[in-house]
């Protein structure tokens, strides 16, 4: 089979702005001076091509005739210095490539053999630099060894290749898989639990001798003699077991029985912190609330959106595979959490996208710890990732945030979320129930299975270490899924299926163990299922994680026309088993039974995690000595702090337009530039109900008050909500823990207080949303975002995000954050403490303790119901959420987004700090900068009684900030240099 | 009665603004229906029955290789000869984004001399980068593009990573120019000439140019988004506004081919 390499590159007279572009990342990230650069499309074909078929794929398909050139088996690059191509490694998917193929197949319009192949790979070619330092480039800023090859050569060797591939063939080449293992059980602890490392099964000791005793106990060995299976597990069972029980699939952290003694010195026992706080929380609100469908059962919480839709929601994290890939691992986080929207229920169209990303500084200038990446390119990575992810799929991006903190260099945090919308029945049942039947067919559509993932699932319930595997880094496939979305969507409204569940953490193992638990049982043929190439174990393709895949349940009676659906939509989908209700999960390979797991002990069978928790003693929070001597310049340090800052340049790069159902969008004001509370939405067209959908996130508060940092992340997405004209009682919440290792253990020493810190924040999450009427919907948690190698070991601030949607019923009531009018009224709502630890402030000065913010629902659930009814009632002409940099910021950021300047008196804030600063930059919650036009006032002033809300001043016309604290203190900016400063940070 | 307009969306591999595109030319009085890429190549005389192709924005094939590309070459391939019938019967099209982009790339734009011939591009933007952005745009006076009767200002959103407009040579500026089929320009928000000038010109595209028809005016691609600023609102300024029309401005092009399609077609 003969292989050709066709190059195109855009015409030498034409500039090139992929070059241009990477001329200034060098420079920007890597502090290198490249003269020039260009970059080229490099295709191998792998075929039987004649030369007369490559010459028209090079003419028809790969090139453009007005701007690029290209050249079969001959390099276009010979008079650059140096080069770097770039290619992908064995069995890493490969999108572009894929394309390619299809492409060639309708251009040549013949059938192509089999093996036939087009892998992509990109040649960057450099004027100025030597091939040392192309080297350098290209593993600091263009290739991932974990994923990628690549080749650097000089001018010379690259006239001398003479045209011919410079990199290898990414063939997969597997030795024929091993025979299904029986493994012995029969050992003792440490070899159990060498059994358990070596298979990287991550299960503990007492969940190996769970296994171990199920499987000596009399009736499983009279089960399996009569079932003709051996005594001792296969490697299908094993696998299965631990990722059936891995931290990710079975959450043993947040069920286990917890000894926690409180800060006051009692003790307590607590049944399961899922249970008690978050189960606990929406149970106590659900008789307030009468749009709750489906919480925690499904893929994702669904609520009733109107009469005829529902709304579903998930939020997911992708932390480890980013730390490893950040483009492949967050794009996979982002198509993945669609899945689980689209696994909802019968299945729902995704109609937007929420992503939450928080890094270590992009300016990081320390060693970096073996194995890491620097953070700035992580925070690239993840942002391609979910860029192309998401815009890929036609889901618009509505909200999100990127958080920095010294400890995310450890691990990056990627939170993933979806929204979905879904008829209230489709072909006449209710969309949101779903089972499976016995007798009901096992069918996989999408992608193929590979090797990638394996392990996924055990991987993301560890910490980061030398040995994390590379097979557990996957690339998604948009394309893939979006054809499988369409089509799932036309067979649900056909009613062609019974059940649907996404192929996420445990691929198959999970999805078929999952569905086959109503049913009561499984057979499932391995050797059926589609691969991406030979090679696998029967237990890899049990297990494997590969992207872009669906398990659904098809009576008998529609699978011709499920099957002949998919064929139209060139989707592959195969028909791998039926369920049944004997009580066994069974896998088949080659004809013979290779697992006949009991479903009761896979599902039931994990013992109880026990653990303790006790907050180390901490020094008692005392206020900190401030000194501000110009206030002017620290506001605008302040408003270019990383937290702070204008996201604008990432942000624009997501489509959020998409489905053209946006009504208040990220950047808002005048220019376009202000940052919006909260995202609105109206998803039904022709009518004017809407969503708003927000986000909170505070870890740096952690540190001093895990409650502090939860409470601020709830309290920070209900006044977003609040802001642009939600209400209390139309919000459903959804939790994503994201902890450091709590488990006491020799690598943990602090375990009993992080797992301590835990328990406040799941006491604090109950508190505020019973205290809101906010009832959890859906949720998640990832509890190892630790980093171990050697003597270094960063465990990330405990962090929760809250994301919160709310319902509104006329979206043309919704207020935006810029003021509007000269002459409009300012006021601040809520009341400023001395609450500044953790601050933006402190971080500007390097301050640390303090008193962080303390949330006051009672008080401020008061507040936020009297400004919705303002906000309602049309009487509020600009609303703004104050929270990261204080109310120094959100004046600030509202005054620039509408053009207008203030003149503000904080004189006439009753109990004003004695310290400015302390007025400007307090992190206090339950705030707000609202402006009112004076006709208004008297009904707002009134709206208002009894409430805390100081009249500050009025917009002005003239350009600047304008703000008295005392007689001999003024401080005057012009909105230019505020809003400068907020957006020259990272306007990369 | 009135006459009945239909309309085909097209979908299908990555397309994903047919919703939109589909309700703008219901609302406009079509009886539009979206159509999966195999079906109508299996079917093709359904494209015949149609007064209107819509080719909606997307991501067709992931923009793999270039953006548009595959798709062109698979309509090209599977439903050329329906296509040309189609154009040869005055009938309308719009490409949207990712459909203009197929459309400049099957040559089905700007269709000088009737047959497909590929005269320009659609570039990565300047910027290299996908954009997300409002932007203000001015309806060439003496245009025939039908799609855009009416309209002399309109904002609407762009998205997309290759947007710049080039022509293959001088010469189809020239012709595009002339004959007024450099329809829709980017301007300022005060209507001055962007001249190149980034966010207004969010991509660098010669003569400002942000979408073309044909020398009849009956097709037509944009990369802009009409589809998404049918309601208005859309507009990111809306909340600064005394008065919300009633209607985004977007949905006057699909009303003026739902208009001619009955008058001229059915």
């Amino acid at each position: 089979m003969r292989t050709d390499r066709i190059e195109v590159g855009v015409k030498p007279e034409l500039t090139d702005p992929a070059g241009v572009s990477l001329v200034s990342r060098l420079r920007d990230d890597l502090g290198i001076h490249v003269e020039a650069a260009r970059v080229f499309d490099v295709y191998t074909l792998r075929g039987d091509f004649t030369d007369e078929e490559l010459e028209r794929a090079r003419a028809e398909l790969f090139t453009d005739p007005v701007i690029q050139v290209s050249a079969v088996n001959c390099h276009l690059a010979t008079d650059w210095d140096a080069v770097v191509e770039v290619g992908f490694l064995p069995g890493v998917t490969d999108n572009v490539g894929k394309s390619a193929l299809e492409g060639l197949r309708d251009l040549l319009r013949r059938e192509l053999p089999e093996e036939a192949r087009v892998f992509k790979s990109t040649l960057y070619a450099f004027r100025g630099i030597d091939r040392d330092t192309a080297e350098r480039i290209a593993e600091a800023a263009l290739a991932n060894p974990l994923i990628e090859q690549w080749r650097t050569l000089d001018r010379e060797a690259l006239r001398a290749s003479g045209g011919r591939p410079l990199l290898a063939l990414p063939l997969v080449h597997i030795p024929p898989a091993a025979a299904v293992e029986t493994l012995s059980l029969d050992l003792d602890d440490a070899a159990l639990l060498a059994l358990s490392r070596d298979r990287m099964l991550a299960l503990d000791l007492r969940e190996m001798r769970a296994i171990q005793a199920h499987y000596a106990h009399p009736e499983t060995r009279a089960r399996r003699a009569a079932l003709g299976m051996p005594a001792d597990p296969t490697d299908v069972e094993i696998e299965c077991i631990a990722q059936t029980w891995s931290e990710h699939c079975k959450h043993k952290i947040f069920s286990a029985l917890i000894r926690y003694t409180a800060p006051d010195g009692t003790t307590r026992e607590i049944d399961g912190l899922f249970k008690t706080y978050i189960r606990g929380a929406t149970e106590a609100v659900a008789p307030t609330v009468d749009w709750l469908v489906s919480v925690f059962e499904d893929n994702a919480g669904i609520i009733r959106f109107d009469e005829n839709h529902l709304f579903a929601l998930k939020c997911e994290t992708h932390n480890s595979p980013s730390a490893l890939d950040p483009y492949g691992g967050a794009m996979t986080g982002i198509v993945g959490v669609n899945r689980d929207v689209l696994g909802a229920g019968l299945g729902f169209q995704c109609i937007f996208n929420t992503d939450v990303f928080c890094f270590a500084s992009p300016f990081y200038e320390g060693e970096l710890p073996p194995r890491l990446l620097h953070p700035r390119r992580v925070l690239r990575g993840v942002h391609a990732g979910v860029r192309d992810g998401g815009n890929q799929s036609g889901i618009p991006d509505i909200n999100g945030a990127i958080v920095f903190h010294e400890r995310f260099l450890g691990k990056p945090l990627v939170f993933c979320g979806t929204g979905g919308l879904a008829p209230v029945t489709a072909a006449g049942k209710p969309v949101h129930e779903k089972a499976a039947r016995p007798g009901d067919l096992i069918v996989m559509t999408g992608g193929r299975i590979g090797k990638d993932g394996i392990h996924g699932a055990t991987f993301s319930s560890e910490e980061l270490h030398e040995g994390s595997p590379a097979t557990a880094v996957q690339i998604g496939d948009p394309i893939t899924q979006k054809k499988m979305a369409d089509f799932l969507l036309e067979a649900r409204d056909l009613g062609l299926y019974t059940c649907i569940t996404d192929n996420g953490a445990g691929g198959l193992s999970s999805s078929v163990g999952e569905m086959a638990r109503k049913p009561g049982g499984a057979v499932l043929h391995l050797d059926r299922a589609p691969l991406k190439y030979p090679g696998l174990a029967p237990w890899e393709i049990f297990l494997s994680e590969a992207q872009e895949r669906m398990t659904l349940a098809v009576p008998p009676e529609h699978i011709d026309a499920f099957l002949d659906l998919a064929r139209r939509r060139e989707v592959e989908a195969t028909v791998l088993g039926e369920f049944t209700d004997s009580g066994l999960l069974e896998c088949y390979y080659g004809g013979k039974r290779v697992a006949a797991l009991d479903m009761a002990f896979l599902h039931d069978g994990l013992p109880r995690m026990e653990l303790e928790a006790q907050l180390d003693p901490q020094p008692p929070a005392g206020s900190v000595e401030v000194i501000s001597d110009d206030l002017g310049a620290d506001l605008k340090k302040v408003l270019g702090a990383l937290n702070v800052c204008s996201k604008e340049s990432f942000v624009r790069m997501y489509d959020c337009e998409v489905l053209a159902q946006s009504v208040l969008k990220q950047f808002q004001g005048e220019l376009q530039d202000g940052p919006g509370d909260a995202a609105v939405i109206r998803p039904v067209p022709d009518s004017w109900r809407g969503l708003a959908v927000a986000c909170g996130i505070a870890p740096k508060y952690a540190d001093l008050d895990a409650g502090s940092m939860m409470a601020c992340a709830v309290d920070e997405a209900v006044r977003n909500l609040v802001s642009v004209g939600a209400g209390l009682g139309q919000i459903a919440g959804l939790d994503n823990f994201c902890w450091p290792d709590p488990v006491q253990s020799e690598k943990t020493p602090d375990g009993r207080h992080k797992l301590a810190q835990l328990v406040i924040a799941c006491e604090t999450l109950y508190d505020l949303c019973v205290a809101y009427g906010i009832p959890l919907i859906s949720g998640k948690d990832s509890m190892k975002n630790d980093y171990k190698l050697g003597d270094v070991k960063i465990s990330i601030p405990p962090t929760v995000l809250f994301t919160a949607a709310a319902i509104i019923e006329d979206v043309r009531r919704c207020v935006t954050m810029d003021v509007k009018r000269p002459g409009d009224l300012v006021f601040a709502l809520g009341e400023t403490h001395d609450e500044m630890g953790g601050s933006e402030y402190f971080e500007i000065k390097g301050l640390r303790g303090g008193v962080p913010p303390r949330v006051r629902p009672l008080g401020f659930r008061r507040l936020y119901e009297q400004l919705n009814k303002a906000i309602r009632s049309g009487l509020v002409a600009s609303c703004h959420d104050c929270s990261d940099g204080g109310l120094g910021v959100a004046l600030a950021e509202s005054a620039f987004a509408g053009g207008f300047g203030m003149k503000l008196d904080f004189t006439r804030i009753p109990d004003m700090p004695e310290n400015p600063a302390t007025t400007l930059f307090s992190e206090s919650q339950g705030r707000f900068v609202v402006t009112v036009s004076a006709d208004h006032f008297p009904a707002f002033k009134a709206m208002m009684d009894g409430l805390p809300c100081v009249f500050l001043g009025v917009v002005t016309e003239e350009p600047w900030l304008d703000m008295a604290f005392s007689d001999d203190l003024q401080v005057r900016e012009h909105i230019d240099d505020l809003r400068n400063a907020w957006k020259n940070t990272l306007n990369w | 009665m009135t006459a009945t307009v239909k309309a085909i969306v097209l979908t299908g591999f990555g397309i994903n603004c047919n919703r939109e595109t589909l309700r703008a030319l219901r609302r406009a009085g079509a009886d539009a229906r979206e159509v999966h890429l195999t079906d109508l190549a299996s079917d093709p005389a359904q494209l015949l029955e149609a007064h209107i192709l819509a080719i909606p924005g997307g991501f067709s094939f992931g923009d793999h290789v270039a953006s548009g590309k595959i798709l062109a070459n698979r309509l090209r391939s599977v439903l050329g000869e329906p296509m040309r019938e189609f154009v040869r019967a005055g009938k309308l099209a719009i490409g949207i984004c990712n459909g203009f982009q197929v459309m400049v790339k099957m040559g089905l734009l700007p269709l000088f001399e009737g047959e497909f011939r590929q005269e320009a591009t659609l570039a990565w933007n300047d910027s290299c980068r996908f954009e997300n952005r409002w932007v203000t745009l001015q309806v060439n006076p003496e245009t025939p593009c039908v799609w855009l009767r009416g309209i002399d200002r309109i904002d609407l959103p762009v998205r997309h990573g290759e947007g710049k407009f080039i022509p293959a040579s001088p010469d189809v500026l020239e012709r595009l120019k002339r004959q007024g089929q450099a329809a829709l320009r980017y301007v300022r928000p005060d209507g001055s000439p962007a001249a190149g000038t980034f966010p207004w010109n969010p991509n660098g595209s010669a003569d400002d140019i942000a979408g073309i028809c044909d020398p009849s005016g009956r097709i037509f691609g944009l990369m802009p988004h009409p589809e998404a600023h049918q309601d208005p609102t859309n507009h990111p300024l809306w909340t600064r506004w005394e008065y919300l029309p009633a209607e985004g401005p977007g949905l006057r092009l699909f009303r003026n081919a739902v208009e001619f399609a009955r008058e001229q077609l059915c």
